[in-house]
């Protein structure tokens, strides 16, 4: 009986307790039973199904308001997300300001498989650098493991996930091994355009790299790669990534993917889990502290049961958080006992400290080469592409700000949406009639959006704490908020802002708009771009970080973290694929240390 | 399971989503309130059913009086008229979503409800200065020479501004339902949300279009 309800979580005994179903839960989840453990997982939300509950097809018009994003559904009606946003009803957290350049609002998910249902499936490795920025540079922290601890793991995530891409030995840029990933989608015309232009301006375009499976996953080989001497994981494994179908090429990825072709932890995670028959889920059980016994170990977790309102408690060997960086934090700071005043795990007084999102910045273009094309399907694999990787790691020092940023973009003849022929005068110079329709015909399809997403380094200023008054719903102290950029951020916006108007130039378009010189302007708000991490930082010292190496806690021995809390940077490489890799990482330490006894 | 397969199941899946339009949900189909106080109702929820499909007014209540809704359907049609493309957007309920639009429970909407109100009083204000009759009685020139002063925002005259403004939020509005719905997508030549057995990318017509090829 997989999905359970309090009353048997309760009676059971585990091995361990995994808070949260997102990408860190889901692979601890993932690597703990295929190895024989015994693993409860503890979900805020509700029982999520999307091979039963994702529309795949239908169209605007039969959404309300066409489908557009409303407070109750930010990123669009049919986006997968439930019981989520920068809101959640009932769960409200604070800001010490308000105001763009210091507010950080809060993305959350109150489901099974959390983020990962909607996310934008972009799956970057960090590469060497990331790894060491300080030793770099001298800002920021180091991560206590390098790039060649990692790499077997994000080896082992791409082959499980599935994860599309090219291999462009790039600097910082890792290659993946043979067999790693799956063959890049053919480009669009606006994907060549680009690559065409920019590179004429020396930035290269190439191969984006997401969880989207463009062929069947290598179900005979792959197996034995990720569970070696493991033959039960293997057949599950193997079985289980037969069911997955390949990518058809429609429909938006942000809705979820009921044919399973694209990663969300209810599509590859949870599924072959709960075939060991080792996982039970309990859902709409909202943790709220770890419990810790006389010897200095933690026991389990108190929780509210959502369905009923009581508070209930769940016991196993180990316990480990993966409930998003910032959930993290707050279920450690609301753990308060004798020995622990300030909250579990917080002898260094780090806990909560050093948040980061990631920089972003946005602007499109009208290009002519574009107008009138042919029609043809552009759905393709449902997003990104092609990208463009950090370019000038040589010119680091010349560019006013320490770090670099990736360019997401996009072009081409998407599913005509609310936003379709919106705030066309500024090219249609103010037409309507029959001449508007000839001009919504002409201009579909000929803008190309770009994104910049770069790296924020950690500072003292961006971090969270529990609020002194303010309580949810379910009486659960919240998290107030602290944000500030440095000028590495704010510079880093104003570059990608230029960068873009000159590849738009480049193509023979039009900037929509202009490009912003002030980087406090061009810099989105802290939180929107939805990549928190930090707050539990990993480290090498006891006194100045969360955890050690292994993602456990200095203070609690069976304790681990393995959602994007334990960063000590936030490279422009979207967190998603590294928190999978790292949590495989753990989950590995975590059965090696059962095995010997010693958890 | 092979592509092959997935794409058979998911088309048939396909054709009873379309299947589903028209057909209405249990839920009561709530009256329309004739007043121009914004809707104090609910929103759809954070967990709506989304294999559903919704129409206009059955979430909350609608707005458009007759006459408002003779406004509406005047200047849509005049922004999307029928050409040898596609019908025009009243013909394809466009007036019905622009009603559920401005009716809706949400802050944006509630914006966009007083622009919309205020923008047809002035209209007909303005048609009855000019011509002595609402806006939806003209005849098209005379509806023309109005729109004519108010469509393009950078241009408009001081005392046209706050009009202006109207007109190009109305007129995202009528374009953003008609483009959504099928004949505004076929207007468009959207070949898309179809399932392929392959991907090959662009035709080598639209490569040699943008110089590529």
């Amino acid at each position: 009986m997989p999905f359970i309800t309090s009353a048997t979580a309760t009676k059971e005994a585990y091995d361990v307790i995994v808070v949260g179903s997102g990408a860190g839960g889901g692979q601890s989840a993932y690597t703990l039973t295929m190895d024989g453990a015994r693993v409860l997982m503890l979900e805020a939300g509700r029982k999520y199904d999307p091979v039963s509950e994702t529309p795949m097809f239908q169209t605007p018009d039969l959404a309300p308001l066409r489908g557009k994003g409303t407070s109750d559904k930010p990123f669009g009606f049919y986006d997968a997300t439930i019981d989520g946003g920068w809101q959640v009803p009932g769960e409200p957290y604070t800001q010490s300001r308000t105001d763009d350049a210091g507010r950080f609002d809060w993305w959350r998910a109150r489901m099974l498989g959390g983020r990962t249902n909607h996310w934008g499936r972009i799956s970057l490795r960090n590469g060497p650098y990331d790894f060491k920025p300080y030793s770099r540079d001298g800002l920021g922290f180091d991560w206590p493991i390098s790039y060649e601890d990692m790499a077997p793991y994000y080896d082992k995530v791409e082959m499980l996930v599935g994860v599309y891409g090219a291999n462009n030995g790039l600097e910082n840029t890792p290659d993946s091994p043979p067999g790693c990933l799956l063959p890049p989608p053919k480009p669009r015309v606006s994907d060549l355009l680009v690559e065409q232009r920019a590179g004429k301006l020396g930035i290269p375009v190439i191969p984006g790299h997401r969880a989207v499976l463009t062929q069947q996953l290598d179900w005979k080989t792959s197996p034995a790669k990720l569970h070696p001497g493991n033959e039960t994981a293997q057949k599950i494994i193997a079985d289980d990534m037969q069911r997955r179908a390949a990518c058809f090429w429609a429909t938006p990825c942000g809705r979820g993917c009921s044919i399973r072709a694209n990663y969300q932890s209810t599509t590859v995670h949870l599924p072959p889990a709960l075939a060991t028959g080792k996982l039970d889920i309990l859902t709409d059980a909202m943790v709220y502290e770890v419990t810790l016994g006389k010897d200095g170990r933690a026991t389990g977790v108190g929780f509210v049961d959502k369905t009923t309102g009581k508070h209930q408690h769940v016991t196993a060997r180990v316990v480990v958080l993966a409930a998003s960086a910032c959930e993290t934090v707050r279920i450690l700071l609301n753990s308060k006992s004798a020995q622990f005043p300030h909250g579990l795990a917080n002898s260094s007084g780090k806990v909560g400290k050093y948040i980061m999102d990631t920089v972003g910045s946005s602007l499109d273009g009208q290009v002519p080469l574009l107008e009138d094309m042919p029609p043809h399907n552009e759905d393709a694999a449902g997003g990104l592409q092609m990208y463009v990787p950090w370019w000038l790691y040589q010119h680091a020092g010349e560019l006013g700000f320490a770090r670099g940023y990736h360019i997401e973009f996009g072009g081409g003849k998407s599913m005509p949406g609310l936003g379709t022929a919106e705030g066309l005068e500024w090219v249609t110079g103010g037409s309507y009639g029959k001449k508007f329709k000839q001009d919504a015909r002409r201009y579909y399809g000929s803008f190309v959006g770009f994104d910049g997403r770069g790296e924020m380094i950690p500072n003292e200023h961006s971090y969270c704490e529990i609020d002194p008054k303010v309580k949810d719903k379910w009486g659960i102290p919240v998290l107030r908020f602290h944000w500030k950029w440095s000028d590495h951020e704010t510079r880093q916006a104003a570059h990608m802002q230029k960068t873009f108007a000159g590849i738009i130039e480049a193509m023979g378009g039009r900037v929509n708009g202009k490009a912003e010189t002030d980087g406090a302007k061009a810099i989105a708000p802290g939180g929107s771009i939805i990549h928190e991490v930090g707050g539990a930082m990993m480290g090498a010292d006891p006194k100045k970080s969360v955890t050690d190496r292994w993602c456990q806690t200095w203070d609690v021995k069976n304790l681990f973290v393995t959602d994007g809390a334990p960063f000590a940077s936030n490279a422009d490489k979207n967190p998603t694929l590294t928190i999978m890799a790292n949590a495989w990482r753990v989950a590995d330490r975590i059965l090696e240390r059962m095995r010997q006894k010693e958890l | 399971m092979d592509r092959r397969t997935t794409i058979k199941w998911m088309l048939a899946a396909a054709t009873s989503v379309s299947s589903l339009r028209g057909v209405a949900l249990a839920k009561t189909v709530l009256a329309s309130p004739s007043d121009l106080r914004a809707s104090a109702a609910k929103g759809y929820g954070t967990d709506p059913n989304l294999l559903n499909s919704y129409k206009p007014g059955e979430l909350w209540p609608l707005t458009f009086t007759a006459k408002q809704r003779r406004t509406a359907t005047a200047l849509s049609d005049l922004i999307i008229p029928a050409d040898d493309t596609s019908p025009s957007a009243s013909a394809v309920g466009v007036i019905d979503f622009l009603d559920e639009w401005i009716s809706a429970p949400y802050e944006p909407n509630h914006k966009d409800r007083k622009v919309v109100l205020d923008g047809f009083r002035w209209i007909d204000r303005e048609s009855a200065k000019r011509f002595s009759a609402p806006f939806a009685a003209l005849e098209e020139a005379r509806q023309k020479a109005i729109c004519d002063d108010i469509c393009y925002v950078p241009e408009a005259k001081p005392r046209f501004a706050k009009a202006a403004q109207f007109f190009a939020r109305y007129r995202d509005l009528t374009a953003g339902g008609f483009y959504t719905t099928p004949q505004g997508r076929k207007d468009l030549q959207y070949v898309g949300n179809m399932p392929l057995e392959r991907y090959d990318g662009p035709p080598i017509e639209a490569l040699k279009k943008a110089g590529l090829a």
